[in-house]
């Protein structure tokens, strides 16, 4: 009974898991064909890109501050507050930028595409725009998939430079040290390989939270109940995504660029 | 026990010259042939070995008691669903292994009536029933212009602006058949039009799928478990110099509608008015009491 269950339970994770793989590859392949839908790309970069600036331009000001807090009490031991800049800035853009961004938008945007595909299913709207000859999968997925890609880059960048700017806040007004001192360093210490990897992940990052909150969103059933089971599904799974595959690609990215 | 399914409607039931008409339709393509199609969903079959076929300009009410599986035999019908088994024939195109992107073509000449409307939440009502003209990037004056003919013949030309959420039940499905209407279809599928609406507006959509019937004369299916709606279908007739629907004559009725019966997904009856009133089987007869 219980090797049963879990046979269930395994065979349903790998179907799960093929779905998923065919859905998003289908999705990122309708960008190479007619119709592409540059009207609806446009709509959902305002939604995701200028709707989610807030939530990504504070998460990364208050991470940027608490790094500078935390550093700044280690760092004090052995003399080396000089550094701070240094510290908040390598590790806000190599790491805790993409990744707190990816897991902010993830919050915001895969609950809302999931919830709004899924609503769409329950009420027959999904099915409706298939009868009127419209491909779902081309006028809803691919657009979020490619807005979301293309504005977690941009709010990324965002949330690196106000984490930079917070962590610069808490270093002059609360630990009372040279802000010159600590801007400096922050842009002293800075090479290309760490922007590129900084940079690198977000593109996944969005490509995973489009795809996640879209592929739940569209195989929703049972009604208004099921609407919500794929909104809890879409955030945790694309939230755990994001920080396994920025585990991963961290990996990759340091064999290309060993750090010094 | 089961009655032998009719395979068309019988000589009896057809004796005026708008049976000629049909007949010689009906030697034509079907707009939709169903042969030996089953389909089932993690459990027992929803529908087994339905066969049946659809003349140009035949109008065919498909009956059954709820959860009997018409919606998916409609679903089926402009490949929304895929069968199990047994092949579908559209257009005279077999779509039972048609991909999906050469399904959309084919969906394009087919109006739907869903049972809740489905109309999109986030559109006004104007760019819902120009949805498909949107895509099809005609121009914004043409659309107004049909739009405006489409919610005229629905009778709703005042809800050009307005989001569906501010519309009553029955107005949704009558822009929902505008939206179906509205690029001239070859082919009509209503799902339970008139389901959960009161007596007054069923009424008023069974006017407009009969003035559809009698003045575009598109061939449709349409499922419905309200026998009363059936039979209004079959006895009264769209006037269009009176611009309503009128009652035909005591004894008359329309000969291209007919009548199809499920249970228990399978095909139990397919015929005339005729044949449905005086069948023997002891469902369909129990369905009609």
């Amino acid at each position: 009974m219980a090797l049963n269950r879990i046979e269930q339970t395994a065979k349903s994770i790998v179907l799960t898991v093929q779905d998923y793989s065919l859905f998003a590859w289908r999705a990122f392949m309708n960008l190479y064909s007619e119709p592409r839908y540059w009207a609806d790309y446009l709509i959902q970069a305002d939604i995701i890109g200028v709707g989610s600036t807030a939530i990504v331009l504070l998460s990364g000001f208050f991470t940027g501050g608490v790094l500078a807090l935390q550093s700044a009490a280690t760092l004090s031991q052995f003399g080396a507050t000089a550094v701070t800049g240094q510290f908040v800035s390598i590790t806000m853009i190599r790491e805790l930028g993409p990744v707190l961004s990816g897991i902010m938008v993830a919050g915001r945007n895969a609950s809302s595409m999931a919830s709004e595909l899924g609503s769409m299913v329950v009420t027959e709207q999904i099915d409706a725009m298939r009868a009127l000859g419209v491909d779902p999968m081309r006028k809803l997925v691919t657009p979020r998939i490619f807005a979301c890609i293309s504005m977690l880059f941009f709010l990324t960048i965002v949330a690196d430079a106000f984490g930079i700017v917070g962590g610069g806040a808490v270093t002059v007004f609360l630990n009372h040290q040279n802000g010159t001192q600590y801007f400096s360093k922050a842009w002293e210490s800075l090479r290309y390989p760490d922007i590129i990897q900084g940079l690198v992940k977000p593109l996944f990052s969005g490509y995973i939270i489009a795809s996640v909150g879209c592929f739940y969103g569209l195989r929703t059933t049972g009604g208004t109940q099921g609407v919500g089971r794929s909104t809890i599904q879409a955030v945790v799974n694309s939230s755990v995504l994001i920080i396994l595959v920025d585990f991963l690609l961290t990996r990759v990215l340091l064999a290309f660029f060993p750090p010094l | 026990m089961t009655a032998p399914i009719a395979s068309g409607p019988p000589e009896s039931a057809r004796p005026d010259p708008a049976l000629s008409g049909l007949r010689t339709a009906a030697d034509q393509v079907p707009v939709v042939a169903f042969s030996d199609v089953s389909i089932a969903f993690a459990g027992p079959p929803v529908l087994s070995d339905i066969t049946f076929s659809l003349a140009p300009g035949e109008t065919r009410i498909l009956l059954g008691p709820a959860g009997v599986g018409k919606s998916v035999l409609l679903k089926l019908a402009n490949g929304l669903l895929r069968p199990d088994q047994g092949s579908i024939r559209l257009f005279g195109q077999e779509i039972t292994a048609m991909p999906e992107r050469d399904l959309f073509p084919l969906r394009t000449r087919i109006g739907m009536v869903f049972q809740e409307g489905a109309l999109f939440d986030s559109l006004t009502v104007r760019n819902n029933v120009a949805y498909q003209l949107i895509q099809e990037h005609v121009g914004d004056e043409e659309i107004d212009v049909r739009v405006r003919e489409a919610l005229t013949f629905v009778g709703l030309e005042e809800t050009f602006s307005m989001f569906p959420s501010s519309l009553s039940g029955g107005m949704r499905r009558r822009v929902a058949i505008a939206r179906a209407f509205i690029n001239h279809p070859d082919f009509l599928l209503y799902d339970s039009p008139t389901g959960g609406l009161d007596p007054v507006t069923s009424t008023t959509i069974i006017e407009l799928i009969v003035k559809e019937r009698d003045v575009h004369h598109t061939p449709s299916l349409l499922v419905t478990h309200r026998l009363q709606d059936a039979f209004t279908l079959c006895s009264h007739r769209f006037d269009i110099e009176q611009g309503r629907m009128v009652p035909l004559p005591k004894g008359q009725t329309d000969h291209t509608t007919t009548f199809m019966m499920l249970e228990e997904g399978r095909l139990i009856f397919d015929g005339s008015l005729h044949d449905l009133i005086h069948s023997q089987n002891p469902f369909v007869q129990e369905f009609l009491e």
